[in-house]
């Protein structure tokens, strides 16, 4: 059974002239590290919320989410309680807004599976210890308050909280942004061992290619609320067939390319008071043509590769490398 | 626009120490930045990277040492209104959160009209204000917008735009591309370089990124607790780092085949 499924999910906000998110479909297998690649406003974040069944207020939604087999679109109260404290679990960006600095970190620990009765209280500090454990912080941490500690071992603290009701997805949103590099390798190496040990299915959200292709099995590359490509990390990142996947890589700086100039991509994405017809990226692709203008491109499986979709029509003509861009 | 010969530095740092109670914060810190140069500034948080572009500015004081630009001592405290424009005119800073760094009821062409008066009194504006919208891709339509209307690449080249008004000699960026997005950050990444090439103005480049100093810089220095462990040209330092630290920075960036357990065991043991 997939950790997560989502299926054709559509999001529609107030006010808005298209979707902010438009027939997405997901899959994270169990024990599957999936990357969900994409910009600021390409709806990543929205997409990665709808496992736990959070919505923006006012926003009316289309399609099917599963989390280990559970329907989360329209699930009541006490099926989302089960869901947020149990089979899903979220690593957010800034570990200090994630955390009350009035309550020590044991209690944080505990608050969600002693809430829900899932652990009793004995169970419940056992499992505390075996994860500090496990995120390399010694038990004398319990006691402290999240001031006193630093933001990478605050974030160990989150990711422990997380994991505390053995959960089958874990959904981490830019967990490492806000961490030194080094410091980011450490907490990477550190969800990697836990999903392994744990089996545990891993919903990576990140603006970072070069981590997305580090750390993942699968990459999904998103723009303005649609799912541009998806493939096996090694194919996506060497034949990208996406011209926007292309341009991406051709404008990410690295520390191995020449000096110099980078290939930008000018213009900006839709905007979300604009209807869109045709594909979202047409404005700013080097290949459209009328018809990317006009009719929106389906994802449609690279010849011999039924995990490598493309939502493009020109797919073809990129066969190769982002240097073609 | 620089008054300075070709190749002879336009900043000068030497000596420089700060520190805030038990912490050393900078320690012994030296560099030189050649005239049209772009020198980057490496490290972690707590490297004191930004401490020390903060005192080359002026938005801090050093215990001890020297900074010298285009000759000129500007370490000493200046007495008058006069004075402190001059030097507010050597060296102009752009932040990482235009969000923050624009006042967000003053328009983009006031806020340029505002900071050309303070320095430039008694001359007409206007021209010079298309000038700079021009030179940072702003449209002349930008000057009537206020910040909230702009995204935020446009943001940043709103201060990159006043940074330049008054034809500072040296501009220090810190972490002024890490807030925005790949694609934007690779267009604002290009007008430096154009600006560069155009004006021979300095930049001092702070950042975490060794990818954005691979591709905006000539001369790198890596900052580890407030000292300086290694530097020297940006390529030769990427392709061949002698210090343990500056090779595990080079790790750490993600890559193929990368092995984060590796490098947290590597950090462990340095």
């Amino acid at each position: 059974m997939n950790a997560l499924d989502i299926r054709g999910l559509t999001l529609r906000l107030p006010a808005t002239a298209r979707p902010v998110l438009d027939g997405v479909d997901l899959t994270v297998g169990a024990g599957e590290t999936v990357a969900l690649v994409g910009e600021s406003g390409s709806g990543k974040t929205l997409t990665s919320r709808s496992a736990l069944g959070l919505r923006p207020a006012g926003s009316t939604a289309d399609g099917s989410v599963r989390v280990a087999g559970t329907e989360v679109l329209g699930a009541g109260p006490a099926v989302l309680r089960a869901l947020r404290s149990r089979t899903a679990a979220m690593i957010y960006q800034d570990p200090r807004a994630a955390t009350n600095p009035l309550r020590r970190i044991g209690d944080f620990l505990t608050e969600s599976v002693l809430l829900t009765g899932a652990l009793d209280r004995a169970a419940a500090d056992r499992r505390a210890a075996e994860l500090l454990d496990a995120v390399g912080l010694d038990a004398s941490v319990l006691d402290r308050y999240p001031g006193q500690v630093s933001g990478g071992m605050l974030q160990r603290v989150v990711i422990a909280a997380a994991l505390m009701g053995d959960p089958a997805l874990l959904l981490a949103d830019e967990p490492t942004t806000a961490l030194d590099v080094t410091t980011q390798a450490e907490v990477v190496a550190l969800l990697d061992g836990l999903r392994r040990r744990y089996g545990t299915g891993l919903l990576f959200v990140t603006h970072d290619l070069g981590l997305a292709a580090a750390i993942s099995d699968r990459v999904y590359v998103m723009y303005a609320g649609r799912i541009a490509e998806t493939a096996p990390a090694a194919a996506l990142f060497d034949r990208p067939r996406h011209p926007y996947t292309a341009a991406l890589l051709a404008a990410t700086p690295r520390i191995d390319a020449p000096a110099g100039r980078l290939a930008a991509i000018e213009g900006q994405p839709p905007d979300l008071r604009a209807e869109l017809t045709g594909c979202p990226f047409a404005a700013r692709c080097p290949l459209a043509d009328d018809r990317c203008r006009t009719e929106a491109p389906r994802p449609r499986p690279a010849p011999g590769a039924a995990d490598h979709l493309t939502a493009c029509h020109h797919a073809e003509r990129l066969e190769g490398s982002a240097a073609n861009v | 626009m620089s008054e300075t010969p070709a190749g002879a530095a336009v900043l000068e740092v030497s000596g420089l120490c700060r520190s805030f109670g038990p912490v050393t914060a900078v320690d012994r810190v030296g560099f030189s930045l050649p005239a049209g140069g772009s020198l980057g500034i490496v490290g972690e948080s707590g490297s004191g990277k930004t401490t020390t572009a903060r005192i080359v500015v002026g938005l801090d004081r050093a215990d001890a040492g020297t900074v010298t630009v285009r000759g000129r001592e500007r370490t000493a405290a200046v007495r008058g209104r006069a004075a402190r424009l001059a030097r507010a005119r050597e060296v102009q800073m752009v932040f990482q959160d235009p969000y923050l760094s624009l006042d967000p009821r003053i328009g983009v062409g006031a806020a340029l009209r505002e900071t050309l008066r303070l320095h430039f009194p008694g001359r007409d504006h206007e021209g010079r204000v298309r000038e700079l919208l021009d030179q940072v891709g702003l449209g002349t339509r930008a000057a009537d917008a206020l910040p909230r209307q702009l995204s935020g690449g446009q943001r940043q080249r709103v201060a990159i735009a006043r940074a330049l008004a008054v034809e500072p000699a040296v501009v220090v960026l810190d972490e002024a591309v890490a807030a925005l997005d790949v694609s934007v950050q690779a267009q604002v990444l290009n007008l430096l370089a154009d600006i560069r090439a155009e004006t021979g103005i300095g930049y001092l480049f702070i950042t975490h990124d060794l990818g954005v100093v691979r591709c905006v810089t000539d001369q790198v220095v890596v900052m580890r607790s407030g000292r300086i462990v290694e530097s020297g040209p940006t390529a030769t330092v990427l392709a061949d780092p002698r210090h343990a630290y500056t090779r595990l920075l080079l790790e750490s960036v993600p890559h193929r085949g990368w092995d984060p357990e590796r490098i947290a065991a590597a950090r462990r043991a340095l």
